[in-house]
């Protein structure tokens, strides 16, 4: 926590500006649900913030154990929230597990809440600590509250006569009721969300409410030790407008059925369960009144296949897979490449390689999008920074796709998927209209008729009389259609379709500069999202007086059309990223720009701290 | 599938396309093209809601001679592709045309998967037990000890029955053909573009390059009635030259035994009698091989259900019908929000 601004009058609660709090507990407690209402709630007291969710892969990994840690962080504050926080201000581990995993995270000082119920020696041994922390000197550094949260939430639901296993599922909420007190949170968002979920289970709903209840009160009545106090963190200034959370899969699932809506076209949604893509799927099977279709298909070739077949058949074809997925979907890519179909492709990365680590977080697609494809395969790649950029981009995607005939990949990853972050709702009024004109006129048809300004062939609909053609995998002659095996006119189609996709840039926006001048000592180059920590990190920088601008990509391919000219404007190039080293790679070879690395491959998302230091160091070198 | 009056009666020729024909001499891919290019004017198509979609082979170069709509595509995701496009757009009659390597090799997957999900489409599998296009390597329909080349000494995996494969799968509709009886192909053709959901055809089809006579056992004109039984729904399944032969069902309906039928053999009482919605019974006659018994040709199995394409244009209606046609700027603020003053 930051240091207080000031003494409040209202109930003696410090003021402060910006507070992490990280809820960590078994997977089977609760923290994601503790942590999602905890942000509801946080957001509808005006702060801005960001969230961290951080699970597991095992859906029900053996309780107590470490591997079986799932967490959930949110930053909130009463001024522009970029990142969900380097460090917890407030640890809430809810078993000896939790803390073994979280707390080195927290800085000395920090507050921890511990759910002493569960350490028990069993729960102890199962977290691999040999002597009790609670009882030795191991948390001296920090201010601990140790509460039996266990037993006081089993007293709180005692009247209700449930099971002691249903009854013990409420600590979550016990400890979420707690928090709400000592941050100063309504808790009637909470409760009224409780009564619709647990509605045909009354009881559940009411012990939920009790437990929530019954933390609250413990926070007013129970005597707590020196240090641990109450808290106020005002509104932040955000820009006027109506606001909600949303996550970066959701934004991604929504933009489709609007950008579906925009072209006039109904959207086919192939796809194949895959962590962490497969929220967009549940999220667009919802959307069937939005003329939306959603297919799971029975494997990832299959969902895009379905994909491409549609955009055929004269409907948007779209796809959402993961790394492992879009490594299958390959072909299928190059195909509508070579029939050159417009599809629109959701690529939520994770750690790779092969199944990697698929809850966590890294933006090593980035060549597999640009390049991973066999023979020469460009296509179009797009990257949000962003959970509400995810909105926009789905929608630039279709355009770009049904107005180029080609496949769009938007670079998504697990940190903003699951993320969830205040968003101004855009008015759909207010959003160009790009619909989609099939072709018509029999006169002097074949299917790779071109316009001459995009370089797109036409698309003609199945149905249609008089276009009937046909359409594949092979090699096409330039001014008629057929087969060919011609080899300048392999030469004349491969340069086209490279042209045709190079010319996007000229229909999107030209690089900008997130912070700092166009030109001077140091360009830090970042993609994704990674946007928050490093502009943080850059403002810090330039606080201090460094040289430093800040350079966030969105288009990745084809590159804007001034980023070669605006990087030669800077005598050094870091490019901050979370894998082994690919944008700065791609740099290097377009622009013959002396790009550097920033490292992390963690399965994490930068700290701010690693960024400045990063900077400071590459300064210096 | 929509039945469309075209305005002029079409003839085979407003079916077959400019391109030039490039399979090898006496191949059987000629006669099903032409059977086809036959049979569709007589189904009272239009050319421009008919499709044809293929995967990769000899065979799947089919879409291009066929002055339709048509997609070439990868290898064996032809039925994906085309389930996608059923989806897009169910008025077009679709047609997948496969083979064993594309079909059952590659691609067994999405088959199956075509098969449980009843899309409504025509997928035409031309079954010549080798890999052509690549050269003459065994295929998952070679007969077990096959020498190709990638197997000199003989195949040592057993080969999979298409028919059996689609029943297993949970097809409506499945028929068996042989490339040079065109007559019956049409036929075939015809009940297949009828039928609601995926019509599962087999078509026994001759590689005269790399595979010659792989089916002469069961085709070759002088053996024919003897190693044929054609079977139709409610005829008692008779063969040989004077229908003097028959399938008697025996075990308790566990096996099926050749009987010879009338004089000197059984009445033909005991001979059975086809039902094509008798799955079971299907079961029996996908699976009959020379020479114990006759190969079975015809409709094997037709028992229609609801068409996935159909169902999932239902449900949409439905979700219509329940909340209205969705309104993006509701859907943006569904939920919790907050306004920022």
């Amino acid at each position: 926590m930051d240091t207080p601004v000031s003494e409040s009058s209202n109930n003696n609660r410090e003021t402060l500006d910006s507070v992490v709090i990280r809820f960590a507990g078994d997977s089977g407690d609760g923290m994601q649900l503790a942590g999602t209402q905890f942000t509801q709630t946080t957001a509808l007291a005006g702060n801005d913030l960001a969230t961290f969710p951080d699970f597991p892969a095992e859906i029900r990994a053996p309780a107590g154990t470490t591997f079986g840690v799932s967490g959930f962080q949110i930053h909130f504050a009463s001024h522009d929230v970029l990142t969900p926080g380097d460090a917890p201000d407030v640890l809430v581990a809810m078993n000896p597990a939790a803390l073994k995993v979280n707390l080195s995270d927290v800085p000395k000082g920090g507050l921890i809440i511990i759910n002493e119920g569960a350490f028990s020696s069993a729960n102890l041994k199962k977290a691999g600590y040999t002597s009790n922390p609670l009882d030795d000197e191991s948390l001296a550094p920090y201010r601990v509250l140790k509460i039996d949260i266990s037993k006081l939430a089993l007293a709180a639901v005692e009247h209700l006569g449930l099971g002691s296993k249903a009854a013990l599922r409420t600590k979550n909420v016990w400890s979420l009721g707690l928090l709400y007190w000592m941050f100063d949170r309504d808790r009637s968002s909470t409760i009224r969300w409780l009564e619709a979920k647990f509605a045909n289970k009354p009881d559940i709903a009411a012990a939920n409410v009790a437990a929530l209840n019954a933390g609250h009160a413990y926070g007013e009545t129970a005597e707590l030790p020196q240090g641990v106090g109450t808290y106020k963190v005002p509104k932040a200034e955000l820009q006027p407008g109506e606001y909600r959370n949303i996550t970066g899969n959701e934004a991604l699932a929504w933009g489709l059925a609007a950008g579906g809506r925009l072209a006039g076209l109904p959207v086919l949604f192939g796809s194949y369960p895959i962590t962490p893509a497969s929220t967009v799927l549940h999220s667009l099977a919802k959307l069937k009144h939005f003329g939306v279709t959603t297919f799971q298909a029975e494997d990832e070739i299959a969902a895009i296949c379905s994909a491409v077949g549609a955009s055929f058949g004269g409907a948007l074809g779209a796809t959402a897979s993961s790394g492992p997925g879009i490594a299958l979907k390959g072909e299928a890519l190059g195909l509508a490449i070579m029939t050159e179909l417009p599809l629109v492709i959701f690529d939520i990365q994770r750690a790779g390689p092969s199944t990697g680590m698929p809850t966590k977080t890294e933006q090593s697609d980035l060549f597999q999008a640009v390049w991973g494809r066999n023979g020469d395969a460009p296509l179009c790649v797009l990257a949000p920074a962003t959970p509400g950029e995810c909105f926009h981009y789905a929608i630039e995607a279709c355009r770009i796709a049904t107005k180029y005939m080609t496949p769009v990949i938007v670079l998504s990853d697990g940190y903003i998927a699951n993320g969830a972050a205040p968003w101004r709702i855009p008015s759909f009024d207010d959003m160009a209209r790009f619909d989609v004109r099939f072709h018509s006129e029999t006169e002097g048809f074949h299917p790779y008729l071109r316009d001459e300004t995009t370089l797109a062939r036409v698309w003609p609909k199945p149905g249609t009389p008089g276009l009937e053609h046909r359409i594949g995998g092979l090699e096409k002659g330039y001014s008629s259609g057929n087969i060919s095996y011609d080899p300048d006119n392999h030469h004349k189609m491969t340069k086209v379709r490279e042209a045709k996709i190079l010319g996007i840039a000229n229909d999107m926006p030209e690089q900008a500069v997130e912070l700092g001048n166009d030109s001077g000592e140091l360009a830090v180059v970042s993609w994704g999202s990674t946007f928050g920590s490093v502009n943080q990190a850059v403002r810090r920088a330039r606080s201090e007086g460094l040289d430093v601008s800040h350079i966030h990509l969105r288009q990745m391919w084809p590159m804007p059309r001034n980023l070669g000219d605006l990087l030669r404007g800077f005598r050094k190039i870091l490019v901050p990223e979370l894998n082994n080293g690919q944008l700065y790679r791609v740099l290097r070879a377009e622009y013959l720009v002396p790009a550097q690395p920033l490292d992390k491959i963690a399965g994490m998302p930068f700290k701010v701290a690693e960024v400045l230091d990063g900077i400071r160091e590459h300064l210096q070198a | 599938m929509p039945l469309d009056t075209p305005a002029k009666k079409l003839t085979k020729k407003d079916f077959t396309s400019d391109q030039e024909v490039r399979w090898c001499p006496g191949c059987g891919d000629y006669a099903i093209l032409a059977a086809i290019q036959r049979a569709l004017p007589e189904m009272g198509v239009t050319r421009e809601k008919t499709v044809f979609v293929s995967g990769i082979g000899c065979s799947s170069r089919f879409p291009y001679y066929m002055n339709t709509y048509g997609f070439h595509t990868i290898h064996g995701r032809a039925p994906a592709l085309a389930t996608g496009l059923k989806l897009a757009n169910p008025e077009l009659d679709v047609w997948i045309i496969t083979g064993d390597g594309d079909g059952l090799s590659i691609g067994g997957n999405h088959l199956m998967h075509l098969l449980r999900r009843n899309v409504d489409v025509q997928l035409l599998l031309f079954n010549n037990r080798i890999y052509g296009l690549t050269k003459g390597q065994y295929s998952p329909t070679s007969i077990l000890g096959q020498r190709s080349p990638s197997t000199p000494m003989g195949s040592l995996d057993a080969p999979i029955q298409p028919a059996l494969f689609a029943l297993g799968a949970g097809a409506r509709f499945v028929a068996r053909g042989i490339d040079t009886v065109v007559k019956g192909l049409g036929d075939l053709f015809g009940e297949a573009r009828a039928h609601h959901g995926t019509s599962f055809v087999e078509i026994l089809q001759n590689c005269p390059v790399f595979n010659d006579g792989a089916w002469d056992g069961v085709t070759a004109r002088e053996i024919a009635s003897d190693t044929q039984l054609w079977v139709e729904h409610g005829k008692p399944l008779l063969f040989g030259k004077d229908k003097e032969k028959g399938l008697r069902i025996v075990d308790g309906g566990r096996r099926v035994e050749v009987v010879s039928v009338g004089k000197g053999g059984v009445p033909e009482s005991e001979v059975a009698v086809h039902d094509e919605t008798n799955r079971t019974l299907a079961f029996l006659l996908a699976q009959l091989q020379i020479p114990e018994h006759p190969m079975a040709f015809g409709v094997l199995y037709r028992d229609p259900m609801v068409a996935y394409d159909q169902a999932v244009v239902a449900q949409n209606e439905q979700a219509k019908a329940k909340h209205g046609d969705g309104d993006i700027n509701a859907l943006l603020r569904s939920g919790h929000t907050w306004t920022v003053e």
